[in-house]
C-alpha cells in the first residue's frame, strides 16, 4: 500500500501561494480557515526561505493520540482523515500538532470553535452521498486517482505530493543533481551537506 | 485568406443558462456559509456570503484556456457541467506551465463564480446608481460620443483599450478607433513596456523578448533587473531554476529591493532607483577593461559598439558607486559571472521600463548583452517579460496611439495598406478624421495622446494640445486607473470630463474615485473565460482559448460591445466588412483571418485559426525544453507559432523560437538582425557583415527584401502569376499575397534583411544612451552633471515637462525615494483578483515597505499607520512593514490596491455588492509627474515622498 506525504523543496518555494489556492480551489473552504500555508523564515533578508505547510499526514500522529472523541483515523494509504460528526471542537488536536494544521472556524472559547477542518490530502472524509462529502470536507481526488491539487498546482515544482517512496526519490534525484555545496538547502548559509532536515532555530 | 462576407442572421434568441439561473431552477444550491458569523485569525475579514460549488454527476466537458493573470500564458483544463465550471485541473501537458500555477492562476475557477462582477448596464444619475437594459445604454452612449464628435472633433474621445483583450478585440478595438475617426486610443503597454518596444525594436529589430521561458533553461546567467518573476512571472521560475539546477546557471538580481527572486539567486546587487544606466555602463566598463567583450560578434553584427565604449569610459567604478550605490567589488564581480558563464540574458521588467528615461534603460540592456555576444543565441537573449497576459498581442495588434496594427506607424503608407486589407476606401477613411493641422500635423498622422496622459488631455490648455479640444470623454475599456500615476490631478480631470465610460466586468478604481454624480456609465464586459479567441504570451506564442461558460449576468463579449457601438454610430458595415456577423457578435475566426491578412510585418500571418486551435488541441506534443512539436498533427511547429510566423498559414512556417538566431534556417525559425534603418549611416556600412543565417543564399548582410530587390536577384519568376500581380511595387511588409515572403524564405532569407544591430539611434535623444538623474531626485549633488532634458513644447499632442521639474528642489520636505511594484496574489490595478475571496483572504492591508533604520529615524514601528506623502502632494494612508527588503533610502509600496481614495474609503460608490473584498489606498496616489522621452510612458519606479506616523 502507498504512504501518501507531502514535502516541500525549499530550494524550489517561491512563495506564490498558488498551493494555498489551489487548496481553496479544489475544497472550497471558507474565508478564514486555509488547510495549507506558506511559511516564510527570515522575511526581506539574504536568508529567507519559504515552505508549503499543512497536515503532513504523520505515521504517528499526535492529534489522533489526543482526540477525546477518537474521530481520527488513518486511510489504507496513511492519510489522516477525521469524522466531522464525531469532532467537538475541542481544539486538542490543535494543542498537540506540531505543524498547526487543525483550524476552526470560529475562534470563541469554550467549545464554540465550531468543528475542526485540515487538509484531507484531497481524499475527503466519511458522509453518505459526495455532496455531504464536498461539503464538509471538500474534494476527493484521491478516488479519481488524483493526487492534491496543491501539489499538482504547484508552480515551480517544489511541493510534492504522493507515496512517499516516490517522493524521496525525487527529492533525491534533485539534490544529486543540484550538487551545491549545501545539498538541498543552500538556500542557508548554516546548512551542511549532512543536514538535510531544516532547522529554524539555526537561522541567524 | 478567407474572408467572409458579414451575415444578416439574428443571432438566436437566450444567453445560455448563467450560473445562477441554474441554480434557481435546478434548486441546486447547496448550503455553504449558512451563517457567516465566525471571525477568523485577528487579522482576518469577514467576508460575505459564498455558496460553494454544487456536485452534480452531469457529464463533463473540458475546455482548454489560457490564465488571464500575466504574460506567461499557463495552460488550463476548465471542466463544465451543465454551464457551471466545476473543475480546474492542472494542464501537465502544457509546454509553458505543465500544469503549474501561481496563486492567481490557482484560483482561476473562481472567474466563473464571482458574485463582485458587475451585472448590467448601469449609470449615475444624482449620485445613485441605475440600472439600465443595453438596448439604451448603447443608445445613449452612442449618442453622447456622436454629439460630442461633431461639436467638438472625433479626437475629443478617448477609447482607452486593454492588454487584456484577445487579440481579436485589440485589433478590432484599433480599427474602431480607425473608423471612428481618432488616434486617441492606447492600452496599457503605454504603461508598462511601451520603453521596452522603443528601445528594443530600435536596436535590433523588433521589440520583443527574444528568446522563451523555455529556453531560460538553457541560459548560464541570468540577470534580472528591474525584474521580479517570483512574484510578477511565478510560473517562469520553474524554467529560472531549471537553469539554475541543471544548469549551474548564475543568477544575478539587481533591484532597489531585496525581492523573493533574489532570495533565490546567486547574487543580489542593491542599487538606487533611476540609476540603471550607470550600473550597466559600470558592468561594461568591466567587461571592457578586461577584454570580456566579443568582438567577432561585434564587427559582424553590432554597429556603433565604438561610440558605446566612449560613453562608458566616463564610467570609472568611483563614479558608478557615486550614481549608483553598488561598490567597485559587486560591479566587478557581477560582471565576471555574466562574462564567464555565457550564453546568458538579461531578464527585465517595469523597473526598468518605467522611467522618464526608460528608453535609454532598456537599449543600456541591450548594448551589454551584443558586447557579450548574447543576443540570438539559445540560453541568451533580451527576455522581456511582459505584464498582462496579451498585452504582447494587443501592443502587436496596434492598440496604440502611435500606430496600425503591425507597428505600421501613421504614415500615409500605413493607412493605405490597411485600408487595402479592410477593403475601405481610404478617401472615406481620411474622411472620418479632423482634417486641421495642428503642431503636430493632422491628426490622422500624428500619434494620439497617449494613456498616461489622458489626465493632462483633459486639464492642459486647450492651445497647447495639438488637437482641436481636450479629451471630453473617456470610455476605460478593461483599464485600472489607479496603475496609473498622479491619482489626484486624475480625479481632478476626470470631475472636467463630460462622460465617463467604464466597460469591464467590474465597476474598477474608475467607477468609484471621480466624485461625479452624473455621467458615468457602467457597461459588463465578459473575462475571456466567457468567449474564444487568441492570445500572444511574452515568448511571442500566440494560443487559442475555448470559451468556457457564457458571459455571466448581462455581461458581453468586447468584441460584441464594440458592434453594438459602432453601429449606433454608424459604421458596423465597415468595421465588419470581412467579418461574419451573428446576431451583434462579430465571428472571432475571421476577425483572425483579417489580421492574419495584414499583419506582413511582424508575421503574424501563419497563424490561422486552424492552426492556433490544432496547436491548442495537441500540447502534449510539444516538448517542454525546445518548445517544438514531435509528431502529431502540428509536427516541426513551434508552439503557438511564435512570430514572426512569416508568410501564409499555407506556406506551414513553423513560428521563430529565438529571433536573431542565425544558426538555424529562416525557413525553420532562423533570423538575423533586422534591416529597419538604411543600408549605411555616415558612410559607413550597417548591414551584417559576414554573417548571415545557416544556408543562406545571400552570404552577407542585405537591405529589406522588395520586388526590386527579387528581380535584381534574378528570383523573381519564382513567383507565381497571381502572386506577381500582386507583389510587383510592393515590398516585403506590404505585398497580401505573402509571395515576396515566401521567395526570399525559399532562398533561406530573412524578408526583413540581414542588418547590424545598433547602439547608436540617432533618431531618439540620447542617441548613446546616458545616465540622467530622475525628474525627482534625492541626489541634487548629481543633477548638475546628469540633468534631465529640456521642456518639450508637444509630444504625442501634449507638452511634457522635464527640466522644470527637475529643476525644483523638493528633498527638504520630501527626502525619501519612493518606489513600486507587484504582489503575486493580485494582478494590476487589482479591482479583479481583490474581488476573488481566494486571493483576497490572503492580502487584506496595503502596506508600505520601510527599512528598520528609516523606521527607527520616523518613530514607526511595524504595523503603525503612516501617512506616505508624494512630492506633488498626494497622500496615502497605509500600514508600515519594517523590512529590511527595502534600503534606507527606499520605500516600497505595491500598486495593486484601490477603493479608498487619501484616507476615505469608497466603498459606498461601488454598485450595490460589487465592491471587491479588500479595499486599499492606491500607491499611485501619491506618486508623481514624469514621461519618457520617447513613448510618454509614465514614471512609478523613483519619486519623492516623506512619511509621518498618522495619528
Amino acid at each position: 500500500m502507498a504512504q501518501m506525504k507531502f514535502m516541500c523543496d525549499a530550494e524550489r518555494c517561491i512563495e506564490c501561494n498558488g498551493c494555498v489556492t489551489a487548496c481553496k480551489n479544489a475544497n472550497e473552504v471558507e474565508w478564514g480557515v486555509q488547510r495549507r500555508r506558506v511559511v516564510t523564515l527570515d522575511d526581506g533578508e539574504p536568508t529567507e526561505v519559504s515552505i508549503s505547510v499543512a497536515c503532513m499526514h504523520c505515521d504517528d500522529a499526535p492529534c489522533m493520540a489526543v482526540c477525546p472523541t477518537d474521530c481520527f483515523y488513518k486511510t489504507d494509504d496513511g492519510i489522516v482523515l477525521h469524522d466531522k460528526d464525531l469532532c467537538i471542537g475541542c481544539g486538542y488536536c490543535l494543542y498537540a500538532c506540531p505543524f498547526g494544521a487543525p483550524q476552526f472556524p470560529k475562534q470563541n472559547a469554550f467549545g464554540e470553535r465550531g468543528k475542526m477542518d485540515k487538509c484531507t490530502f484531497c481524499a475527503g472524509g466519511p458522509a453518505e452521498t459526495k455532496e455531504e462529502e464536498y461539503q464538509k470536507y471538500g474534494a476527493n481526488r484521491i478516488a479519481e486517482g488524483k493526487l492534491p491539487l496543491c501539489a499538482e498546482m504547484c508552480s515551480t515544482k517544489a511541493l510534492l505530493a504522493g507515496d512517499a517512496q516516490e517522493v524521496a526519490d525525487i527529492f533525491r534525484q534533485r539534490v544529486v543533481q543540484r550538487g551545491h555545496k549545501d545539498g538541498g538547502w543552500s538556500g542557508n548559509p548554516q546548512a551542511e551537506a549532512d543536514s538535510l532536515a531544516y532547522d529554524a532555530t539555526q537561522q541567524g | 485568406m478567407r474572408l467572409t462576407r458579414k451575415s444578416d442572421t439574428p443571432r438566436a434568441s437566450g444567453l445560455g443558462i448563467s450560473r445562477r439561473q441554474f441554480l434557481q431552477r435546478s434548486g441546486a444550491t447547496t448550503g455553504g456559509l449558512a451563517a457567516v458569523g465566525f471571525m477568523g485569525a485577528p487579522m482576518m475579514q469577514r467576508a460575505e456570503a459564498d455558496e460553494k460549488t454544487p456536485v452534480l454527476d452531469a457529464p463533463v466537458e473540458t475546455k482548454r484556456t489560457v490564465c488571464s493573470h500575466c504574460s506567461v500564458g499557463c495552460g488550463v483544463y476548465a471542466e463544465v457541467q451543465e454551464g457551471i465550471w466545476t473543475k480546474q485541473e492542472p494542464a501537465f501537458d502544457h509546454p509553458f506551465n505543465r500544469g503549474a500555477h501561481c496563486a492567481k492562476g490557482a484560483s482561476l475557477r473562481q472567474h466563473g463564480h464571482s458574485t463582485k462582477r458587475l451585472k448590467y448596464p448601469m449609470k449615475l444619475v444624482g449620485g445613485e446608481w441605475q440600472r439600465m437594459n443595453w438596448d439604451d445604454a448603447i443608445e445613449e452612449i452612442g449618442g453622447k460620443v456622436m454629439e460630442l464628435s461633431e461639436q467638438h472633433g472625433p479626437d475629443s474621445i478617448y477609447w482607452l483599450g486593454s492588454a487584456k483583450f484577445s487579440n481579436e478585440g485589440s485589433y478590432l478595438m484599433r480599427k474602431f478607433a480607425a473608423l471612428a475617426g481618432t488616434n486617441n486610443t492606447d492600452h496599457q503597454a503605454r504603461i508598462c513596456h511601451s520603453t521596452t518596444v522603443a528601445g528594443v525594436s530600435n536596436t535590433w529589430g523588433y521589440g520583443a523578448m527574444t528568446n522563451s521561458l523555455n529556453d531560460l533553461q538553457n541560459a548560464k546567467s541570468i540577470l534580472f533587473i528591474g525584474s521580479n518573476p517570483a512574484e510578477a512571472h511565478p510560473v517562469a521560475m520553474q524554467h529560472i531554476l531549471l537553469a539554475k539546477e541543471k544548469n549551474n546557471c548564475n543568477i544575478v538580481v539587481a533591484d532597489p529591493r531585496f525581492t523573493r527572486t533574489a532570495a533565490k539567486a546567486d547574487k543580489y546587487v542593491r542599487f538606487r532607483p533611476g540609476s540603471d544606466v550607470a550600473l550597466i555602463w559600470g558592468l561594461l566598463w568591466h567587461i571592457f577593461e578586461n577584454g570580456w567583450e566579443d568582438q567577432e560578434y561585434i564587427d559582424q553584427r553590432v554597429y556603433a559598439m565604438d561610440e558605446v565604449r566612449d560613453e562608458v569610459a566616463k564610467y570609472t567604478p568611483d563614479v558608478v558607486e557615486s550614481i549608483t550605490g553598488v561598490s567597485e567589488a559587486d560591479v566587478y564581480d557581477t560582471a565576471r559571472r555574466l562574462a564567464e558563464n555565457r550564453p546568458g540574458c538579461v531578464v527585465w521588467c517595469m523597473g526598468g521600463t518605467q522611467h522618464t528615461t526608460g528608453n535609454n534603460n532598456t537599449r543600456a540592456y541591450c548594448i551589454l548583452e551584443l558586447a557579450l555576444g548574447n543576443v540570438g543565441k539559445s540560453g541568451g537573449g533580451a527576455n522581456i517579460f511582459r505584464g498582462h497576459d496579451n498585452v504582447q498581442g494587443a501592443t502587436d495588434l496596434g492598440l496604440m496611439s502611435h500606430s496600425l496594427p503591425g507597428y505600421y506607424g501613421l504614415a500615409e503608407g500605413a493607412w493605405k495598406h490597411w485600408a487595402r486589407v479592410w477593403d475601405l476606401d481610404y478617401e472615406w477613411l481620411e474622411s472620418r478624421f479632423d482634417q486641421t493641422e495642428y503642431a503636430d500635423g493632422k491628426p490622422m498622422f500624428s500619434s494620439g495622446i497617449t494613456v498616461s496622459r489622458w489626465v493632462d488631455g483633459v486639464l492642459e490648455e486647450e492651445e497647447a494640445i495639438s488637437q482641436r479640444t481636450q479629451l471630453k470623454a473617456m470610455f476605460y475599456w478593461g483599464h485600472a486607473v489607479n496603475s496609473q500615476t498622479r491619482g489626484v490631478e486624475m480625479q481632478k480631470a476626470m470631475q472636467q470630463l463630460e462622460m465617463m465610460v467604464i466597460v469591464d466586468p467590474y465597476p474598477t478604481v474608475a467607477g468609484v474615485m471621480h466624485g461625479r454624480t452624473d455621467g458615468v456609465y457602467l457597461l459588463p464586459a465578459c473575462s475571456q473565460f466567457e468567449t474564444s479567441g487568441s492570445v500572444t504570451a511574452t515568448n511571442r506564442s500566440l494560443q487559442w482559448r475555448d470559451k468556457v461558460i457564457d458571459p455571466l449576468f448581462e455581461s458581453k463579449p468586447d468584441h460584441e460591445i464594440m458592434y453594438l457601438l459602432a453601429r449606433k454610430m454608424g459604421f458596423a458595415d465597415e468595421l465588419c466588412k470581412n467579418i461574419e456577423v451573428n446576431g451583434t457578435e462579430p465571428l472571432i475566426e475571421d476577425i483572425t483571418r483579417e489580421f492574419n491578412a495584414g499583419m506582413w510585418t511582424v508575421g503574424y500571418t501563419g497563424q490561422s485559426p486552424e492552426r492556433l486551435k490544432t496547436h491548442q488541441q495537441n500540447w502534449h506534443t510539444f516538448d517542454f525544453h525546445t518548445t517544438q512539436a514531435k509528431g502529431g498533427p502540428a509536427d516541426g511547429d513551434y508552439y503557438g507559432m511564435p512570430w514572426p510566423c512569416w508568410g501564409t498559414a499555407e506556406m506551414g512556417h513553423p513560428g521563430t523560437p529565438i529571433l536573431y538566431d542565425t544558426s538555424k534556417r529562416v525557413s525553420e525559425g532562423g533570423l538575423t538582425f533586422r534591416a529597419r534603418y538604411g543600408i549605411e549611416r555616415n558612410g559607413e556600412n550597417i548591414l551584417a557583415d559576414g554573417s548571415y543565417s545557416l544556408d543562406s543564399e545571400i552570404e552577407d548582410g542585405y537591405p529589406e527584401f522588395t520586388a526590386d530587390m527579387l528581380k535584381d536577384l534574378g528570383w523573381w519568376d519564382d513567383l507565381t502569376d497571381e502572386e506577381k500581380a500582386e507583389a510587383d511595387g510592393k515590398n516585403w511588409k506590404t505585398d497580401l499575397s505573402g509571395g515576396i515572403q515566401r521567395v526570399a524564405i525559399a532562398h533561406e532569407c530573412s524578408p526583413f534583411g540581414n542588418a547590424k544591430a545598433r547602439c547608436n539611434v540617432w533618431t531618439f535623444p540620447d542617441p548613446i544612451p546616458k545616465h540622467r538623474e530622475p525628474l525627482y531626485t534625492s541626489r541634487r549633488d548629481l543633477v548638475a552633471d546628469y540633468p534631465t532634458w529640456d521642456d518639450v513644447t508637444s509630444h504625442y499632442r501634449l507638452p511634457t515637462l522635464y527640466k522644470s521639474i527637475q529643476e525644483k528642489d523638493v528633498t527638504g520636505k520630501y527626502p525619501t525615494i519612493l518606489t513600486s511594484g507587484r504582489m503575486v496574489e493580485y494582478e494590476g490595478g487589482g479591482e479583479e483578483t481583490r474581488s476573488m475571496s481566494w486571493l483576497a483572504e490572503l492580502q487584506q492591508e496595503m502596506f508600505v515597505e520601510i527599512n528598520p533604520a528609516l523606521a527607527n529615524d520616523l518613530g514607526i514601528a511595524e504595523g503603525d499607520d503612516v501617512w506616505v506623502e508624494g512630492a506633488e502632494g498626494g497622500r496615502v494612508r497605509v500600514k508600515a512593514m519594517v523590512t529590511n527588503r527595502v534600503g534606507r533610502e527606499v520605500v516600497f509600496m505595491p500598486f495593486h490596491f484601490g477603493g479608498m481614495f487619501q484616507g476615505e474609503s469608497l466603498h459606498d460608490r461601488y454598485p450595490e455588492g460589487s465592491a471587491p473584498y479588500v479595499l486599499g489606498e492606491a500607491a499611485n496616489t501619491a506618486t508623481t509627474y514624469g514621461y519618457d522621452s520617447v513613448t510618454q510612458m509614465q514614471e512609478t519606479k523613483c519619486t519623492l515622498c516623506r512619511i509621518e506616523k498618522a495619528s
